[in-house]
């Protein structure tokens, strides 16, 4: 256990985010690139990560104003968001798009539309974990949460 | 896949001076990354990094080919630049899919020989399967993880000085032509 408040404080966070199920195994492979030259990798990414999702969430929302749902668009942008969310292993993110993705393919409407909601939540609660996250992150400094083998 | 890779690094060997003991300027394996995903194209390039690769990331099939030389629209620049020894593309891509960049790779006498290997989300074994036939090296199932590169380019590298091991055994008892 961390006898620095702040680090101590870290390992917490860390291990709800992951216990909760916000993240999965994919955010340790992140992690494990992260070294002394690249000392803020992770959260490079995942900001890259949220530069990508505005955009395509903002995509999904337009397009599903447009009545009929042209379900062949829905699923080509929500691919592009699942794959993004699985590469930092955002977990509960890539489970709705999963399910939205199986309603675009059955052309469930009300399926995608609801989905979409919840996966919106999803989205917005693990960013602001996130966020919190990487902001003690900077102020313990530089942590060994995962080593990465030479 | 691994005999086809050693063969591959092994021919592309002789056919330059057989005194010359390494086919490029240097140790360092050039990888052309292909990804139309910013978060992707982040990470791939950090593994093959990691994995002391040289890297050139681009968004595209088109920018691939526009970078190796091969792309018709444009004209080539005479840019001879680092020779690319692998090409790690995914297969989902708006335009030009990483299988339609592979069979162009594949189908040109001057790049053929470069390794192609297929990154996708979807493990479908019809699309793996055609990616194979189709002459890529290799096929990863998203997310890539270190372990996916480092496997990759372990074989590559280990087959391509075993090759050259074995070239320069032969080329003591042979006489040159």
């Amino acid at each position: 256990m961390e006898r620095n408040p702040l680090r101590r404080q870290l390992q917490i966070m860390r291990k709800s985010l992951f216990d909760q199920g916000y993240l999965d195994e994919q955010f340790v492979q992140l992690e494990e690139l992260q070294d002394d030259s690249n000392p803020n990798f992770v959260e490079e990414v995942v900001t890259l990560y949220y530069r990508d999702s505005a955009r395509l969430i903002l995509n999904i929302e337009q397009a599903l104003e447009r009545k009929p749902y042209n379900f062949h668009k829905l699923d080509a942008y929500m691919h592009q968001f699942k794959g993004s969310s699985s590469s930092i292993g955002a977990k509960k993110v890539k489970a709705e798009s999963t399910l939205f993705r199986e309603y675009c393919k059955s052309g469930n409407g009300e399926g995608c539309m609801r989905c979409f909601q919840q996966l919106k939540k999803e989205y917005a609660t693990l960013r602001k974990k996130l966020e919190a996250y990487f902001q003690v992150a900077r102020q313990a400094g530089p942590m060994e949460t995962a080593c990465r083998p030479k | 896949m691994a005999v086809n890779g050693a063969v591959t690094w092994l021919r592309r060997a002789e056919e330059i001076d057989g005194y010359d003991l390494s086919a490029s300027d240097s140790e360092e394996v050039h990888v052309l990354a292909v990804d139309d995903s910013l978060v992707d194209r982040k990470v791939i390039e950090r593994l093959l990094k990691i994995t002391s690769c040289k890297v050139t990331a681009v968004d595209s099939g088109r920018r691939a080919l526009q970078f190796l030389g091969l792309d018709e629209e444009k004209e080539a620049n005479g840019f001879d630049g680092l020779k690319v020894d692998l090409i790690i593309t995914d297969y989902c891509m708006p335009g030009m899919t990483g299988y339609e960049l592979l069979k162009k790779v594949k189908e040109s006498s001057a790049f053929r020989e470069i390794p192609v290997v297929i990154m996708s989300s979807e493990n479908v074994i019809a699309r793996i399967d055609r990616c194979l036939e189709e002459g890529a090296e290799d096929f990863i199932v998203k997310p890539v993880k270190l372990s996916d590169v480092k496997r990759i380019i372990d074989y590559m590298t280990t087959d391509f000085r075993e090759g050259e091991e074995r070239r320069r055994g032969i080329n003591k008892r042979k006489l040159r032509d």
